[in-house]
């Protein structure tokens, strides 16, 4: 480039991105790893099948009134099955609201999902997974939390990593860039992952924002940015896994864009058919990624008929038994709003408890 | 006046919304899925195709950058309306709105007006849980430099943002989420409203109840039952909670010699606080019994309804309040 004297380029920039398995099933080069075995990538198969199975479900409850607005991610399954099959147990998951299937992954119950998204917060106290995040509904304020949350880890001085994950419209939020500067500032052990589905409610990507990608925001923040193909659930877990690895040997955040689709509606209270082309959602089914994973197992010989049907068994009868039990909690008593307050209720408030037990028959 | 028409509140905000652009060409709507979605309440749905992208402005989802646009905007010399989704995300704004909207005239010596309406959902019913679903506006009335109203009725619903528009410094909309389904009729040109003055919705002797919003049906309820107690019960709409009509509240106390405040926000530190304090502090000698409270439980709005219902004011405990400052 010709340059005036006295003008030098002083910084330039790039994106990379990362793909091991096509839309096909093909494999694009050599794959990582951990994909040699079969039981790996059996393991992710079943995450993301376990997670569609709950998803469907979720959504059967709410359309007959057994179950309040539910968020679906179907499409996006190798999102969160792909970061949370990177992250160890002692990492510390702060999820959006779409990311049931790394919940599920890391342990927390379908029951427990179920009951949060039934209007019953006693849902989001996991009897696993206790230092994993509730979902985060005011959009990326949880960003600067998982800031904080690594660098609690850091000091701890154990190689734990915090994992936020977070929309591509909750790139546009202040509080996000505040967050990664920060995180950059600070060299923090921190994954941000972007889940860029393309759409934020009725808003498409383009008009979210000028940038050619969401893993550029990263850049500004001096902190690294890359982009993986979100329908493939190998990469998704391969770069994730890269960007823990950095975050353990010290080496900072990084803000993963996993490029994705959401191919239902925003949640159940919409319909998306009101502001997208449907053909456009139907081009987009090509690339999902539970077809896309089974038809490399098929091409591989790694998966069989028997096998297929032997999951979807299991997996239905796994999220209809947590279904049940969903079912069958009773509600809490009206006593319950005041016990989750504080610590201890204050004795002024102690009136108004009285008042509601009063009312309340409990 | 034209023939009454059957409409709703919903329909009452687009109404007068469409109106003022119409009117105004320096008017515009600009929010999160104000365009093609609609609005996440629907107010603007049909708005998009009417006016175009130009004046039907969908927003990143940045509520700190695009109230701060509404007010350089208004500084601009446009008429911005700013939906906010609801009260819960205007936090993420509370710069723009505290430290910027309400003080800029004060820190340019006089200088810069912000004609700035901001429009946002309020208060609880819907099964929204604790992130969507309280009633902060008597915490926004607490700013000096803002204004603050909460149309309860169909006629304020259609009247006050046109009124606010003409307003040369920033006022808040707050429309209670019970509200939009609400139907009844309107002149079908109904036009602009005063943003000053409380409003009696119904006379009686016995006791005022003073209340605002989603909560006025309710005490309207109230009212009817104990009605059929022989208590008549006045009902006062304040309609705007900053600046507070306090002439009409203290004329309606001193007519009844009782009061309740029924706020649907939380008791300590709350509009209906201030309305007590101001009672004891105009209308003392008129009392015959201490003002009564019905407010929202302080707690987060829960999610399940039985329990969200339990956190609000309802029909019974109003009547209950009333009673109380009867002696009966
Ligand atoms: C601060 C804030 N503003 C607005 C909303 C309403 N809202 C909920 S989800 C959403 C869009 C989020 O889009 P994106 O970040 O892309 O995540 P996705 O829903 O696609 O998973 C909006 C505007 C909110 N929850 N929080
Ligand atoms: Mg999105």
């Amino acid at each position: 480039m010709a340059r005036q004297p006295g003008h030098s380029i002083v910084a330039r920039f790039s994106i990379e991105a990362v793909r091991c398995i096509d839309a096909a099933g093909r494999a694009v080069g050599p794959l990582p790893g951990f994909a040699a075995d079969k039981r790996e990538l059996a393991a992710l198969y079943r995450g993301m099948v376990l997670t569609r199975t709950f998803d469907q479900k979720a959504v059967a409850l709410q359309r007959t009134g057994q179950l309040g607005t539910y968020a679906s991610s179907l499409g996006q399954e190798a999102v969160a099955v792909g970061l949370a099959s990177a992250m160890r147990p002692e990492d510390v998951l702060l999820p959006s609201f779409r990311e049931h299937g790394a919940q599920l992954w890391r342990g927390v119950a379908a029951e427990e999902l179920f009951r949060y998204w039934g209007g019953d917060e006693r849902g989001s106290d996991f009897a696993a997974a206790r230092a994993d995040w509730p979902v985060s509904i005011p959009v990326a304020s949880h960003v600067p939390h998982a800031v904080g949350v690594a660098w609690a880890l850091q000091l701890g001085g154990a190689p734990r990593v915090a994992v936020c994950v977070l929309g591509d419209a909750a790139t546009s939020k202040g509080d996000f860039y505040e967050a990664l500067n920060l995180a950059g500032a600070w060299a923090l052990p921190v994954v941000f992952l972007v889940c860029n589905n393309r759409w934020g409610i009725s808003v498409p990507v383009e008009r979210q924002t000028a940038a050619g990608t969401l893993a550029q925001k990263a850049l500004a923040a001096g902190i690294e940015g890359i982009q993986v193909d979100g329908n493939d659930v190998v990469a998704v877990r391969e770069v994730v896994a890269g960007a823990l690895d950095k975050a353990r040997r010290g080496g900072g955040a990084t803000l993963v864009e996993a490029l994705t689709y959401r191919l239902g509606d925003h949640t159940t209270a919409d319909d998306a058919s009101r502001y997208r082309d449907s053909a456009e959602v139907s081009a987009r089914w090509h690339e999902e990624p539970v077809a896309r994973l089974r038809a490399f197992l098929t091409a591989q010989g790694l998966w069989s008929k028997d096998e297929e049907e032997a999951l979807l068994g299991e997996c239905h009868a796994a999220i209809e038994a947590a279904a049940e039990a969903y079912r069958a909690t009773p509600p809490a008593p009206p006593t319950a709003i005041f016990d989750s307050l504080f610590a201890t209720l204050p004795a002024a408030l102690e009136a108004q408890r009285r008042e509601v037990a009063r009312r309340g028959g409990d | 006046m034209s023939q009454p028409v059957e409409t709703t509140y919903r329909e009452c905000v687009k109404q007068a919304i469409r109106e003022a652009m119409i009117r105004d060409q320096r008017v515009f709507l600009m929010g999160e899925d104000v365009g093609h979605y609609g609005g996440c309440y629907a107010v603007s749905k049909g708005l998009l195709a009417e006016f175009g992208e130009e004046r039907i402005r969908d927003t990143p989802l940045s509520e700190n950058a695009f109230t701060g646009i509404g007010i350089g905007a208004a500084l601009g010399g446009l008429r911005p309306i700013v939906e906010i989704m609801t009260v819960n995300f205007s936090f993420l704004a509370l710069d723009q709105i505290i430290n910027n909207a309400a003080t800029l005239l004060h820190m340019s010596g006089g200088a810069f007006n912000v004609p700035l309406v901001i429009r946002m959902a309020t208060g609880a019913g819907r099964q929204l849980a604790a992130q969507h679903s309280h009633s902060m506006e008597g915490w926004y009335a607490h700013i000096p430099g803002l204004k603050v109203l909460t149309p309860a009725t169909l006629e304020d619903a259609r009247g006050m943002l046109w009124t606010a528009l003409e307003d040369p410094d920033p006022v808040l909309i707050f429309e209670h989420v019970m509200l939009y389904n609400r139907s009844g009729t309107l002149a079908a040109d109904a036009g602009p409203v005063d943003i000053a003055k409380a409003a009696v919705r119904r006379e009686g002797s016995d006791v005022s109840l003073l209340t605002y919003g989603g909560a006025l049906y309710k005490t309207l309820e109230a009212a009817d039952k104990l009605a059929e107690e022989g208590i008549a019960a006045e009902v006062v709409d304040l309609r705007v909670l900053r600046p507070l009509d306090t002439a009409t509240i203290v004329a309606s106390v001193a007519r009844t010699r009782r009061a309740v405040v029924i706020d649907e926000g939380w008791r300590s530190g709350g509009v209906s606080a201030e309305i007590a304090a101001r009672i004891m502090e105009q209308a003392f000698w008129e009392l015959d019994a201490p003002v009564e409270r019905v407010c929202g439980l302080e707690v987060p709005i829960p999610y399940a309804a039985h329990l969200e219902q339990a956190a609000l004011p309802q029909v019974e405990g109003i009547v209950a309040a009333a009673r109380r400052s009867l002696g009966r």
